[in-house]
Protein backbone atom coordinates (compact mmCIF):
# COMPACT_ATOMS: atom_id res chain seq x y z
CA UNK A 1 0.00 0.00 0.00
CA UNK A 2 1.59 3.12 -0.89
CA UNK A 3 0.40 6.98 -0.96
CA UNK A 4 1.82 10.24 -2.83
CA UNK A 5 0.66 13.51 -2.09
CA UNK A 6 1.35 17.16 -0.68
CA UNK A 7 1.79 17.68 3.57
CA UNK A 8 -0.61 19.41 5.65
CA UNK A 9 1.65 19.64 8.69
CA UNK A 10 -0.25 20.57 12.82
CA UNK A 11 1.05 20.87 15.94
CA UNK A 12 0.56 18.04 19.07
CA UNK A 13 -2.34 17.27 20.51
CA UNK A 14 -4.39 17.64 17.55
CA UNK A 15 -7.61 16.57 19.10
CA UNK A 16 -10.78 14.53 17.74
CA UNK A 17 -12.61 17.66 18.79
CA UNK A 18 -10.82 19.52 15.96
CA UNK A 19 -10.74 16.45 13.89
CA UNK A 20 -14.96 16.22 13.45
CA UNK A 21 -16.24 18.32 15.72
CA UNK A 22 -19.01 16.42 17.77
CA UNK A 23 -22.22 19.38 16.58
CA UNK A 24 -21.65 17.10 13.24
CA UNK A 25 -22.15 13.64 15.55
CA UNK A 26 -25.96 13.41 14.73
CA UNK A 27 -25.07 11.08 11.98
CA UNK A 28 -23.00 8.30 11.44
CA UNK A 29 -22.90 8.81 7.27
CA UNK A 30 -19.11 8.86 6.49
CA UNK A 31 -19.69 10.85 3.17
CA UNK A 32 -21.71 13.20 4.86
CA UNK A 33 -18.94 14.02 7.86
CA UNK A 34 -16.06 14.20 5.92
CA UNK A 35 -17.49 17.69 4.56
CA UNK A 36 -16.22 18.34 7.81
CA UNK A 37 -13.07 17.21 8.12
CA UNK A 38 -10.28 19.22 10.39
CA UNK A 39 -12.82 22.20 10.43
CA UNK A 40 -12.08 23.38 13.79
CA UNK A 41 -8.15 23.38 12.83
CA UNK A 42 -8.18 24.16 9.87
CA UNK A 43 -11.11 25.49 8.00
CA UNK A 44 -10.16 24.99 4.05
CA UNK A 45 -8.64 21.78 4.37
CA UNK A 46 -11.05 19.74 2.74
CA UNK A 47 -10.74 22.53 -0.01
CA UNK A 48 -7.09 22.08 -0.26
CA UNK A 49 -6.94 18.30 0.09
CA UNK A 50 -5.99 16.09 -3.11
CA UNK A 51 -6.63 12.68 -2.75
CA UNK A 52 -3.51 10.66 -1.38
CA UNK A 53 -2.41 13.54 0.58
CA UNK A 54 -0.92 13.12 3.80
CA UNK A 55 -1.24 14.84 7.52
CA UNK A 56 2.12 14.84 9.07
CA UNK A 57 1.57 15.88 13.20
CA UNK A 58 3.20 15.77 16.45
CA UNK A 59 2.51 13.98 19.97
CA UNK A 60 -0.61 12.70 20.78
CA UNK A 61 -2.50 12.78 17.36
CA UNK A 62 -5.91 11.84 17.89
CA UNK A 63 -6.11 12.64 21.75
CA UNK A 64 -9.68 12.95 23.55
CA UNK A 65 -12.89 11.21 22.69
CA UNK A 66 -13.04 7.74 21.36
CA UNK A 67 -15.60 8.94 18.32
CA UNK A 68 -14.13 6.47 15.20
CA UNK A 69 -15.81 9.07 13.31
CA UNK A 70 -12.28 10.83 13.49
CA UNK A 71 -10.15 8.77 11.86
CA UNK A 72 -13.31 7.72 9.66
CA UNK A 73 -13.34 11.52 8.21
CA UNK A 74 -9.96 11.55 7.67
CA UNK A 75 -9.80 8.42 5.47
CA UNK A 76 -13.30 9.18 3.52
CA UNK A 77 -11.96 12.74 2.36
CA UNK A 78 -8.77 10.70 0.72
CA UNK A 79 -5.80 11.08 3.16
CA UNK A 80 -3.84 8.58 2.43
CA UNK A 81 -1.72 8.46 5.32
CA UNK A 82 -1.49 10.22 8.72
CA UNK A 83 2.62 10.36 10.05
CA UNK A 84 3.11 11.44 13.61
CA UNK A 85 5.17 11.68 16.67
CA UNK A 86 2.71 9.84 18.37
CA UNK A 87 -0.79 9.00 18.80
CA UNK A 88 -3.08 9.02 21.07
CA UNK A 89 -4.23 5.20 22.17
CA UNK A 90 -7.74 5.10 21.00
CA UNK A 91 -7.24 6.85 17.38
CA UNK A 92 -4.21 4.23 16.82
CA UNK A 93 -6.58 1.18 17.74
CA UNK A 94 -9.24 2.96 15.71
CA UNK A 95 -7.34 3.46 12.60
CA UNK A 96 -6.26 0.23 12.79
CA UNK A 97 -9.51 -1.37 12.62
CA UNK A 98 -10.93 0.88 10.24
CA UNK A 99 -7.69 0.90 8.01
CA UNK A 100 -6.73 3.93 7.95
CA UNK A 101 -2.56 3.85 7.58
CA UNK A 102 -1.36 5.76 9.89
CA UNK A 103 2.69 5.86 10.96
CA UNK A 104 4.52 6.98 13.70
CA UNK A 105 8.11 8.58 12.74
CA UNK A 106 9.67 11.17 15.13
CA UNK A 107 11.63 12.20 12.81
CA UNK A 108 9.97 12.64 9.72
CA UNK A 109 7.13 14.62 11.91
CA UNK A 110 9.48 16.84 13.15
CA UNK A 111 11.51 17.78 9.62
CA UNK A 112 8.61 17.47 6.91
CA UNK A 113 7.45 20.65 6.50
CA UNK A 114 3.56 21.97 5.28
CA UNK A 115 3.48 21.79 1.73
CA UNK A 116 6.46 19.14 0.72
CA UNK A 117 5.87 16.18 -1.39
CA UNK A 118 5.81 13.15 0.00
CA UNK A 119 5.68 9.61 -0.74
CA UNK A 120 5.04 6.87 2.08
CA UNK A 121 5.30 3.01 1.53
CA UNK A 122 2.96 1.91 4.17
CA UNK A 123 4.28 -2.05 4.03
CA UNK A 124 7.69 -1.33 4.73
CA UNK A 125 6.87 2.31 6.78
CA UNK A 126 9.03 3.70 4.51
CA UNK A 127 8.77 7.54 4.51
CA UNK A 128 10.15 9.65 0.84
CA UNK A 129 9.88 13.57 1.10
CA UNK A 130 10.41 13.91 -2.94
CA UNK A 131 11.25 17.85 -2.02
CA UNK A 132 14.05 17.55 -0.02
CA UNK A 133 14.98 13.44 -1.25
CA UNK A 134 15.00 12.69 1.90
CA UNK A 135 13.87 8.91 3.50
CA UNK A 136 12.75 8.29 7.04
CA UNK A 137 12.64 4.69 8.24
CA UNK A 138 8.82 4.35 10.44
CA UNK A 139 8.48 1.32 13.12
CA UNK A 140 6.78 -1.36 11.72
CA UNK A 141 3.68 -2.71 13.01
CA UNK A 142 3.79 -6.18 15.30
CA UNK A 143 2.41 -9.01 13.01
CA UNK A 144 -0.39 -9.58 15.00
CA UNK A 145 -1.78 -5.73 14.02
CA UNK A 146 -0.12 -6.24 10.64
CA UNK A 147 -2.74 -9.14 9.82
CA UNK A 148 -5.52 -6.87 10.64
CA UNK A 149 -4.56 -4.39 8.64
CA UNK A 150 -3.86 -7.50 6.05
CA UNK A 151 -7.58 -8.73 6.05
CA UNK A 152 -8.84 -5.25 5.75
CA UNK A 153 -9.64 -4.50 9.28
CA UNK A 154 -10.68 -5.94 12.64
CA UNK A 155 -13.94 -7.14 11.44
CA UNK A 156 -12.67 -8.70 8.72
CA UNK A 157 -10.25 -10.52 10.16
CA UNK A 158 -12.64 -12.35 12.61
CA UNK A 159 -14.15 -14.11 9.79
CA UNK B 1 6.29 -12.84 37.29
CA UNK B 2 4.77 -10.09 39.94
CA UNK B 3 1.78 -8.39 37.89
CA UNK B 4 0.34 -5.02 38.08
CA UNK B 5 -3.64 -5.47 39.11
CA UNK B 6 -4.33 -4.22 35.76
CA UNK B 7 -1.92 -6.63 34.54
CA UNK B 8 -4.00 -9.65 36.75
CA UNK B 9 -7.23 -9.15 35.64
CA UNK B 10 -6.14 -9.14 31.54
CA UNK B 11 -4.58 -12.11 32.25
CA UNK B 12 -7.66 -13.89 33.94
CA UNK B 13 -9.44 -12.56 31.62
CA UNK B 14 -7.32 -14.01 28.46
CA UNK B 15 -7.16 -17.65 30.13
CA UNK B 16 -3.47 -17.15 30.57
CA UNK B 17 -1.14 -17.65 34.20
CA UNK B 18 0.62 -14.43 33.37
CA UNK B 19 1.10 -11.89 31.47
CA UNK B 20 3.69 -8.88 30.66
CA UNK B 21 3.64 -5.62 29.56
CA UNK B 22 3.80 -5.03 25.70
CA UNK B 23 1.90 -8.57 25.19
CA UNK B 24 -0.68 -9.01 23.01
CA UNK B 25 -3.63 -10.71 23.76
CA UNK B 26 -7.39 -11.48 23.39
CA UNK B 27 -9.27 -11.40 26.46
CA UNK B 28 -12.95 -12.31 27.81
CA UNK B 29 -15.56 -9.07 28.62
CA UNK B 30 -17.73 -8.64 31.09
CA UNK B 31 -19.53 -5.68 29.47
CA UNK B 32 -19.54 -4.06 26.09
CA UNK B 33 -21.07 -0.55 26.49
CA UNK B 34 -22.11 2.25 23.67
CA UNK B 35 -23.80 5.36 23.26
CA UNK B 36 -26.13 6.75 20.93
CA UNK B 37 -23.42 8.44 19.08
CA UNK B 38 -21.04 5.67 18.65
CA UNK B 39 -23.45 2.72 18.63
CA UNK B 40 -24.70 3.19 15.19
CA UNK B 41 -21.51 3.38 13.43
CA UNK B 42 -21.06 0.02 15.63
CA UNK B 43 -24.34 -1.43 14.09
CA UNK B 44 -23.47 -0.68 10.64
CA UNK B 45 -20.55 -2.54 10.97
CA UNK B 46 -21.99 -5.41 12.59
CA UNK B 47 -24.75 -5.94 10.11
CA UNK B 48 -21.94 -5.12 7.16
CA UNK B 49 -19.70 -7.86 8.26
CA UNK B 50 -23.14 -10.02 8.58
CA UNK B 51 -23.50 -10.93 12.31
CA UNK B 52 -26.83 -11.25 13.32
CA UNK B 53 -26.73 -12.49 17.08
CA UNK B 54 -25.12 -10.53 19.66
CA UNK B 55 -22.89 -13.32 22.14
CA UNK B 56 -24.37 -12.42 25.07
CA UNK B 57 -27.36 -10.07 25.58
CA UNK B 58 -26.96 -9.31 29.42
CA UNK B 59 -23.43 -8.40 28.68
CA UNK B 60 -24.25 -5.33 26.60
CA UNK B 61 -25.07 -2.11 27.57
CA UNK B 62 -26.52 0.68 25.16
CA UNK B 63 -27.14 4.27 27.37
CA UNK B 64 -28.62 6.84 24.77
CA UNK B 65 -27.28 9.85 26.57
CA UNK B 66 -25.26 12.41 23.65
CA UNK B 67 -28.35 14.08 22.52
CA UNK B 68 -31.68 12.74 24.77
CA UNK B 69 -33.92 14.14 24.91
CA UNK B 70 -33.10 13.88 21.14
CA UNK B 71 -31.75 17.29 20.07
CA UNK B 72 -32.67 17.28 16.56
CA UNK B 73 -34.15 14.86 13.86
CA UNK B 74 -30.61 13.51 13.04
CA UNK B 75 -30.01 12.73 16.63
CA UNK B 76 -33.91 11.05 16.75
CA UNK B 77 -33.00 9.11 13.50
CA UNK B 78 -29.57 7.83 15.87
CA UNK B 79 -31.22 6.96 18.67
CA UNK B 80 -33.89 4.98 17.00
CA UNK B 81 -31.48 3.13 15.40
CA UNK B 82 -29.63 2.38 19.13
CA UNK B 83 -33.45 1.40 20.10
CA UNK B 84 -34.40 -1.07 17.30
CA UNK B 85 -31.16 -2.64 17.51
CA UNK B 86 -31.44 -3.07 21.18
CA UNK B 87 -35.25 -4.31 20.53
CA UNK B 88 -34.91 -7.17 18.16
CA UNK B 89 -31.69 -8.54 20.18
CA UNK B 90 -33.38 -8.16 23.74
CA UNK B 91 -30.29 -6.29 24.89
CA UNK B 92 -30.99 -5.94 28.74
CA UNK B 93 -29.11 -3.28 29.68
CA UNK B 94 -30.32 -0.70 27.07
CA UNK B 95 -31.31 2.59 28.84
CA UNK B 96 -33.54 5.18 26.84
CA UNK B 97 -35.49 8.49 27.83
CA UNK B 98 -36.88 8.60 31.23
CA UNK B 99 -34.46 5.52 32.44
CA UNK B 100 -31.28 6.60 30.81
CA UNK B 101 -28.48 8.59 32.85
CA UNK B 102 -24.91 9.65 31.44
CA UNK B 103 -23.11 6.12 30.61
CA UNK B 104 -20.42 6.14 33.38
CA UNK B 105 -22.21 7.47 36.45
CA UNK B 106 -25.01 5.11 35.34
CA UNK B 107 -23.59 1.45 34.92
CA UNK B 108 -22.20 1.64 38.52
CA UNK B 109 -24.88 3.32 39.73
CA UNK B 110 -27.09 0.33 38.62
CA UNK B 111 -24.92 -2.29 39.12
CA UNK B 112 -23.90 -3.20 35.81
CA UNK B 113 -20.44 -2.95 36.55
CA UNK B 114 -18.11 -4.62 39.18
CA UNK B 115 -14.93 -5.12 40.69
CA UNK B 116 -12.58 -7.82 38.66
CA UNK B 117 -14.54 -6.35 35.10
CA UNK B 118 -13.08 -6.62 32.09
CA UNK B 119 -15.00 -3.97 30.02
CA UNK B 120 -14.69 -1.79 26.76
CA UNK B 121 -16.94 1.24 26.42
CA UNK B 122 -17.22 3.00 23.09
CA UNK B 123 -16.66 6.04 24.76
CA UNK B 124 -13.32 7.48 25.83
CA UNK B 125 -14.31 7.67 29.49
CA UNK B 126 -14.78 4.27 29.89
CA UNK B 127 -12.07 4.29 32.26
CA UNK B 128 -14.09 5.31 34.96
CA UNK B 129 -15.11 2.20 36.14
CA UNK B 130 -11.51 1.67 37.34
CA UNK B 131 -12.65 3.02 40.54
CA UNK B 132 -14.46 -0.02 40.90
CA UNK B 133 -11.37 -2.08 40.71
CA UNK B 134 -12.93 -2.99 37.28
CA UNK B 135 -10.27 -2.97 33.79
CA UNK B 136 -12.36 -0.80 31.74
CA UNK B 137 -11.41 1.42 28.51
CA UNK B 138 -12.23 3.24 25.85
CA UNK B 139 -12.35 1.81 22.28
CA UNK B 140 -14.01 2.92 19.09
CA UNK B 141 -17.40 1.83 17.22
CA UNK B 142 -15.97 -1.30 15.59
CA UNK B 143 -14.08 -2.68 18.28
CA UNK B 144 -17.98 -1.81 20.22
CA UNK B 145 -18.99 -4.60 17.00
CA UNK B 146 -16.84 -6.97 17.06
CA UNK B 147 -17.12 -7.00 21.14
CA UNK B 148 -20.77 -7.24 21.06
CA UNK B 149 -20.47 -10.12 18.13
CA UNK B 150 -17.43 -12.09 19.75
CA UNK B 151 -17.39 -11.05 23.77
CA UNK B 152 -13.56 -10.87 23.53
CA UNK B 153 -11.83 -8.16 22.35
CA UNK B 154 -7.68 -7.59 21.54
CA UNK B 155 -5.53 -5.69 24.00
CA UNK B 156 -1.73 -4.43 24.11
CA UNK B 157 -0.82 -5.48 28.15
CA UNK B 158 -0.36 -2.02 29.35
CA UNK B 159 2.58 -0.65 31.85
CA UNK B 160 1.59 0.89 34.54
CA UNK B 161 2.86 4.43 36.16
CA UNK B 162 1.59 3.92 40.55
CA UNK B 163 0.35 6.86 41.95
CA UNK B 164 0.88 6.91 45.73
CA UNK B 165 -1.98 9.03 47.57
CA UNK B 166 -0.97 10.31 50.96
CA UNK B 167 -2.44 12.45 53.18
CA UNK B 168 -6.47 13.92 53.07
CA UNK B 169 -7.98 16.43 50.68
CA UNK B 170 -8.76 19.98 52.45
CA UNK B 171 -13.06 20.17 52.29
CA UNK B 172 -12.74 23.02 49.19
CA UNK B 173 -11.02 20.59 47.38
CA UNK B 174 -12.50 16.59 45.91
CA UNK B 175 -11.20 14.15 43.31
CA UNK B 176 -11.44 16.63 40.73
CA UNK B 177 -8.73 18.34 41.89
CA UNK B 178 -6.83 15.19 42.16
CA UNK B 179 -6.92 14.83 39.07
CA UNK B 180 -6.45 17.98 37.19
CA UNK B 181 -3.39 18.13 39.77
CA UNK B 182 -2.02 15.10 38.00
CA UNK B 183 -2.56 15.86 34.71
CA UNK B 184 -0.94 19.08 34.83
CA UNK B 185 1.82 17.46 36.56
CA UNK B 186 1.90 14.69 33.91
CA UNK B 187 0.31 16.12 30.38
CA UNK B 188 -2.13 14.81 28.56
CA UNK B 189 0.26 12.09 27.18
CA UNK B 190 2.44 11.90 30.38
CA UNK B 191 0.35 8.69 31.04
CA UNK B 192 -0.25 6.93 26.77
CA UNK B 193 -0.46 3.70 26.45
CA UNK B 194 -0.16 2.80 30.14
CA UNK B 195 -2.22 1.89 33.17
CA UNK B 196 -2.59 4.85 35.92
CA UNK B 197 -2.65 2.25 39.95
CA UNK B 198 -3.43 4.24 42.14
CA UNK B 199 -2.50 3.49 46.05
CA UNK B 200 -1.58 4.54 48.92
CA UNK B 201 -2.78 5.22 52.27
CA UNK B 202 -4.63 7.79 50.86
CA UNK B 203 -6.75 6.48 49.11
CA UNK B 204 -9.15 5.45 52.02
CA UNK B 205 -9.84 9.26 52.63
CA UNK B 206 -11.16 9.13 49.01
CA UNK B 207 -14.99 8.85 48.37
CA UNK B 208 -16.35 6.86 45.70
CA UNK B 209 -17.12 9.57 43.42
CA UNK B 210 -14.25 10.87 44.23
CA UNK B 211 -12.72 7.55 42.68
CA UNK B 212 -14.85 7.93 40.03
CA UNK B 213 -13.91 11.10 38.89
CA UNK B 214 -10.47 10.97 39.07
CA UNK B 215 -10.27 7.25 37.11
CA UNK B 216 -12.91 8.97 34.37
CA UNK B 217 -10.15 11.80 33.83
CA UNK B 218 -7.14 9.34 33.49
CA UNK B 219 -7.88 8.82 29.35
CA UNK B 220 -6.76 13.01 29.53
CA UNK B 221 -3.35 11.93 30.73
CA UNK B 222 -3.56 9.67 27.74
CA UNK B 223 -3.79 6.39 29.78
CA UNK B 224 -5.54 3.37 28.95
CA UNK B 225 -7.11 3.00 32.08
CA UNK B 226 -6.96 4.19 35.68
CA UNK B 227 -7.71 1.89 38.42
CA UNK B 228 -8.39 1.82 42.70
CA UNK B 229 -7.92 -1.05 44.88
CA UNK B 230 -10.62 -2.56 45.82
CA UNK B 231 -11.64 -1.37 49.81
CA UNK B 232 -14.38 -1.36 52.58
CA UNK B 233 -16.07 1.95 50.40
CA UNK B 234 -15.53 -0.30 47.57
CA UNK B 235 -17.48 -3.22 48.92
CA UNK B 236 -20.22 -0.88 51.12
CA UNK B 237 -20.73 0.90 47.08
CA UNK B 238 -21.29 -2.46 45.68
CA UNK B 239 -23.14 -4.07 48.01
CA UNK B 240 -27.21 -4.54 46.92
CA UNK B 241 -26.17 -2.95 43.64
CA UNK B 242 -24.62 -5.49 41.73
CA UNK B 243 -26.16 -8.12 40.17
CA UNK B 244 -22.54 -10.02 39.70
CA UNK B 245 -19.92 -11.31 42.15
CA UNK B 246 -17.52 -8.89 42.48
CA UNK B 247 -14.14 -10.12 41.98
CA UNK B 248 -10.99 -8.72 44.09
CA UNK B 249 -7.91 -8.64 42.84
CA UNK B 250 -4.68 -6.73 43.98
CA UNK B 251 -1.30 -6.22 42.03
CA UNK B 252 2.02 -7.97 43.67
CA UNK B 253 3.92 -6.19 46.25
CA UNK B 254 7.07 -6.61 43.81
CA UNK B 255 5.08 -5.59 40.42
CA UNK B 256 7.30 -3.20 38.19
CA UNK B 257 5.86 0.18 37.79
CA UNK B 258 7.74 2.21 35.23
CA UNK B 259 7.69 5.43 37.60
CA UNK B 260 6.18 6.05 40.82
CA UNK B 261 4.26 9.66 41.56
CA UNK B 262 3.98 10.44 45.11
CA UNK B 263 0.64 12.76 45.09
CA UNK B 264 0.31 14.24 49.04
CA UNK B 265 -3.60 14.83 49.12
CA UNK B 266 -2.74 17.81 52.09
CA UNK B 267 -1.32 19.37 49.54
CA UNK B 268 -3.71 19.71 46.70
CA UNK B 269 -5.13 23.19 46.10
CA UNK B 270 -8.29 24.28 43.98
CA UNK B 271 -7.40 23.70 40.41
CA UNK B 272 -8.77 24.79 37.05
CA UNK B 273 -7.70 23.74 33.50
CA UNK B 274 -7.30 26.53 31.60
CA UNK B 275 -7.37 26.42 27.82
CA UNK B 276 -7.35 24.45 25.28
CA UNK B 277 -5.56 21.60 27.30
CA UNK B 278 -6.70 19.98 30.23
CA UNK B 279 -2.56 19.55 31.54
CA UNK B 280 -3.07 23.45 31.69
CA UNK B 281 -3.39 23.59 35.11
CA UNK B 282 -3.40 26.72 37.28
CA UNK B 283 -4.50 27.37 41.23
CA UNK B 284 -8.03 29.05 40.97
CA UNK B 285 -6.91 31.14 43.29
CA UNK B 286 -4.54 33.07 40.94
CA UNK B 287 -7.23 33.23 37.89
CA UNK B 288 -9.61 35.48 39.78
CA UNK B 289 -9.22 38.76 36.92
CA UNK B 290 -11.09 35.99 34.74
CA UNK B 291 -15.21 36.99 34.17
CA UNK B 292 -17.11 34.21 33.04
CA UNK B 293 -20.11 33.83 30.95
CA UNK B 294 -21.59 30.31 31.84
CA UNK B 295 -21.13 27.79 34.20
CA UNK B 296 -22.15 23.79 33.82
CA UNK B 297 -22.30 21.48 36.33
CA UNK B 298 -22.58 17.76 35.61
CA UNK B 299 -21.26 15.41 33.03
CA UNK B 300 -19.44 11.83 33.56
CA UNK B 301 -16.90 13.59 35.64
CA UNK B 302 -18.85 15.09 37.95
CA UNK B 303 -22.70 15.01 37.70
CA UNK B 304 -22.68 12.23 40.94
CA UNK B 305 -24.57 13.06 43.94
CA UNK B 306 -21.80 14.28 45.89
CA UNK B 307 -21.17 16.77 43.16
CA UNK B 308 -24.71 17.99 43.37
CA UNK B 309 -24.28 18.28 47.06
CA UNK B 310 -21.56 20.47 46.65
CA UNK B 311 -23.19 22.70 44.08
CA UNK B 312 -26.05 23.18 46.76
CA UNK B 313 -23.98 24.01 49.99
CA UNK B 314 -22.67 26.69 47.47
CA UNK B 315 -25.43 27.91 46.01
CA UNK B 316 -28.00 27.76 48.65
CA UNK B 317 -29.70 30.60 49.65
CA UNK B 318 -27.33 32.72 47.27
CA UNK B 319 -27.73 33.99 43.58
CA UNK B 320 -26.07 33.19 40.24
CA UNK B 321 -24.09 36.16 39.19
CA UNK B 322 -25.88 39.08 37.22
CA UNK B 323 -24.86 38.06 33.68
CA UNK B 324 -24.22 34.26 34.15
CA UNK B 325 -25.93 31.63 32.70
CA UNK B 326 -25.55 28.66 35.59
CA UNK B 327 -26.39 24.73 34.18
CA UNK B 328 -26.88 22.10 36.61
CA UNK B 329 -27.49 18.61 35.10
CA UNK B 330 -27.56 15.71 37.59
CA UNK B 331 -26.16 12.44 35.44
CA UNK B 332 -28.75 9.84 36.16
CA UNK B 333 -32.49 10.06 37.08
CA UNK B 334 -31.63 8.39 40.17
CA UNK B 335 -29.40 11.54 41.04
CA UNK B 336 -31.89 13.96 39.45
CA UNK B 337 -34.46 12.68 41.61
CA UNK B 338 -32.28 12.64 45.12
CA UNK B 339 -32.23 16.45 44.18
CA UNK B 340 -35.69 16.78 44.12
CA UNK B 341 -36.16 14.87 47.51
CA UNK B 342 -33.33 17.35 48.83
CA UNK B 343 -34.85 20.20 48.12
CA UNK B 344 -31.37 21.02 46.01
CA UNK B 345 -33.73 21.37 42.64
CA UNK B 346 -35.47 24.24 44.09
CA UNK B 347 -32.25 25.82 45.80
CA UNK B 348 -30.75 25.69 42.16
CA UNK B 349 -33.63 27.13 40.54
CA UNK B 350 -34.23 29.89 43.52
CA UNK B 351 -30.70 30.97 42.76
CA UNK B 352 -31.06 31.67 39.31
CA UNK B 353 -29.74 28.59 37.57
CA UNK B 354 -31.49 26.16 35.16
CA UNK B 355 -31.66 22.42 36.02
CA UNK B 356 -32.18 20.09 33.48
CA UNK B 357 -32.50 15.92 33.02
CA UNK B 358 -29.58 14.42 32.08
CA UNK B 359 -27.57 14.59 29.21
CA UNK B 360 -23.71 15.01 27.88
CA UNK B 361 -25.23 17.93 25.89
CA UNK B 362 -23.22 20.87 26.99
CA UNK B 363 -19.77 19.36 27.65
CA UNK B 364 -18.97 17.69 23.87
CA UNK B 365 -20.50 20.72 22.08
CA UNK B 366 -23.65 18.93 21.10
CA UNK B 367 -26.20 21.23 23.01
CA UNK B 368 -27.74 22.60 25.94
CA UNK B 369 -25.66 25.55 26.61
CA UNK B 370 -23.42 25.94 23.36
CA UNK B 371 -20.98 28.94 23.81
CA UNK B 372 -20.73 32.16 21.27
CA UNK B 373 -17.67 33.53 19.85
CA UNK B 374 -15.31 34.87 22.91
CA UNK B 375 -17.98 33.23 25.31
CA UNK B 376 -16.05 31.42 28.74
CA UNK B 377 -17.58 28.56 30.41
CA UNK B 378 -16.17 27.16 33.83
CA UNK B 379 -17.16 23.92 33.42
CA UNK B 380 -17.48 20.53 35.55
CA UNK B 381 -16.72 18.73 32.66
CA UNK B 382 -13.57 16.64 31.19
CA UNK B 383 -12.55 18.29 27.77
CA UNK B 384 -11.51 22.12 27.46
CA UNK B 385 -10.07 21.71 23.51
CA UNK B 386 -10.74 24.44 20.74
CA UNK B 387 -14.43 24.62 20.28
CA UNK B 388 -15.03 22.01 22.26
CA UNK B 389 -18.32 23.65 24.13
CA UNK B 390 -19.25 25.70 20.97
CA UNK B 391 -17.46 28.29 18.72
CA UNK B 392 -13.79 27.81 18.35
CA UNK B 393 -13.31 31.54 19.67
CA UNK B 394 -15.01 30.49 22.91
CA UNK B 395 -12.97 29.46 26.26
CA UNK B 396 -14.12 26.39 28.66
CA UNK B 397 -11.89 26.19 32.18
CA UNK B 398 -12.27 22.78 33.91
CA UNK B 399 -12.63 22.74 37.75
CA UNK B 400 -14.56 20.97 40.43
CA UNK B 401 -18.13 21.71 41.48
CA UNK B 402 -17.43 23.79 44.27
CA UNK B 403 -15.16 26.03 42.16
CA UNK B 404 -17.59 26.60 39.53
CA UNK B 405 -20.47 26.58 41.85
CA UNK B 406 -17.96 29.40 43.95
CA UNK B 407 -17.09 31.02 40.78
CA UNK B 408 -21.31 31.23 39.76
CA UNK B 409 -22.26 33.37 42.47
CA UNK B 410 -19.00 36.33 41.78
CA UNK B 411 -18.84 36.28 38.36
CA UNK B 412 -15.37 35.45 38.18
CA UNK B 413 -13.29 32.07 38.94
CA UNK B 414 -13.51 31.99 42.09
CA UNK B 415 -11.51 29.41 44.77
CA UNK B 416 -14.10 28.23 46.97
CA UNK B 417 -12.74 28.82 50.75
CA UNK B 418 -11.29 26.32 53.02
CA UNK B 419 -14.19 25.22 55.46
CA UNK B 420 -16.74 26.56 53.06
Amino acid sequence: MQTKGKVFKYPDNVDTDVIIPARYLNTSDAAELSKHCMEDIDAEFVNKLSSGDVIVAGWNFGCGSSREHAPLVIKTSGVGCVIAKSFARIFYRNAINIGLPILECEQAAEEICAGDEVSVDFDTGVITNITTNKTYQAQPFPEFIQNIIKSGGLLASLK
Amino acid sequence: MAMTMTQKILAHHAGMENVCAGQLISAKLDIVLGNDITTPVAINEFNKAGFSEVFDKDKIAIVLDHFVPNKDIKAAEQSKKCREFSCSHCISHFYDVGKMGIEHALLPEQGVVTAGDCIIGADSHTCTYGALGAFSTGVGSTDMAAGMATGMAWFRVPSAIKINLTGKLSKNCSGKDVILTLIGKIGVDGALYRSMEFTGEGVKTLSMDDRLCICNMTVEAGAKNGIFPVDDITREYLKNRCERTPVEYTADEDAVYDEVIEINLSEIVPTVSCPHLPENTHPAAELSHIKIDQVVIGSCTNGRMEDMEAAYNVLKGKKVATGVRCIIIPATMEIYRECIVRGYTTAFVDAGAVVSTPTCGPCLGGYMGILAAGERCIATTNRNFVGRMGHTESEVYLASPQTAATSAISGYITAPEEGE
